[in-house]
């Protein structure tokens, strides 16, 4: 998909199908929303810098009962333990920071990796 | 169509914003951004959001909120208050810690009481 926000979208929209597919209860299906909207709007503009000359990579499996969704950039890399925690005392107020929170809030199991010719993927995994 | 709508309307010296849509990545979140940039600008110190018609928020329009909190309580003597916020909206606040950091209220008439 290419660096643009409205990518965003059309990957939730995608999710959501996919969701309906696997069986996943609403609230498992709200989170999985949740959860790749952050990915995809985190590869977009924290990643590949919304470079349209980059792509959003994003896979997903479906399975009775579970979901897994892998989202690559083409970024510089990234180490999820140096974002701070936004529920931590003066992080509380910032004004971002706050989407890898929610996807690991949301996701049943979440990491990320480097990728071989650069960039990131996280994988992401819910279950009903 | 945007994916926000907002109409703005006064309650006394109080102004309510009434949204309706997405506050998420892109759109929404620029359109609460411009609408509170504008209050703060025509001096508007008494700020409530009706969030009633606000079905889905992510982490770009938390930060929005967090956003629109500074600003207009930053402003010598501003006050900003939520109104009628959705379930999930009020579950977003707590896991975030940030329901303790907005005045929230369920009824527009406290909400515009809650005002000094």
């Amino acid at each position: 998909m290419p660096s643009r926000i409205e990518s965003v979208e059309e990957a939730a929209t995608v999710a959501e199908k996919l969701a309906q597919r696997s069986g996943l209860n609403p609230e498992a299906a709200y989170g999985v929303d949740m959860a790749i909207r952050e990915a995809v709007g985190n590869a977009v503009v924290h990643g590949n810098k919304r470079n349209e000359s980059k792509t959003v990579t994003i896979v997903m499996i479906s399975s009775p009962g579970a979901l897994e969704i892998e989202v690559s950039d083409q970024g510089s890399g990234f180490d999820p333990a140096s974002v701070p925690d936004p529920t931590e005392g003066d992080n509380v107020l910032k004004t971002s920071g706050r989407g890898i929170f929610f996807m690991r809030t949301f996701m049943d199991e979440v990491n990320w990796f480097p990728n071989a010719g650069g960039g990131t993927t996280v994988r992401m995994n819910k279950h009903s | 169509m945007s994916e926000l709508n907002m109409k703005e309307r006064q309650a006394g010296d109080v102004t309510v914003l009434d949204m309706d849509g997405k506050i998420t990545i892109g759109e929404g979140s620029v359109a609460l951004r411009s609408a509170v940039r504008r209050l703060v600008k025509e001096d508007k110190k008494k700020v409530l959001l009706n969030l009633a018609g606000v079905s889905y928020i992510d982490s770009s329009g938390i930060g929005e909120l967090v956003s629109s909190y500074t600003a207009i309580e930053g402003k010598g003597g501003g006050q900003l208050k939520l109104l009628n916020l959705t379930q999930k909206l009020q579950d977003l606040l707590t896991i975030t810690k940030l329901l303790t950091v907005f005045d929230v209220y369920e009824n527009e008439a406290d909400a515009l009481n809650g005002f000094k």
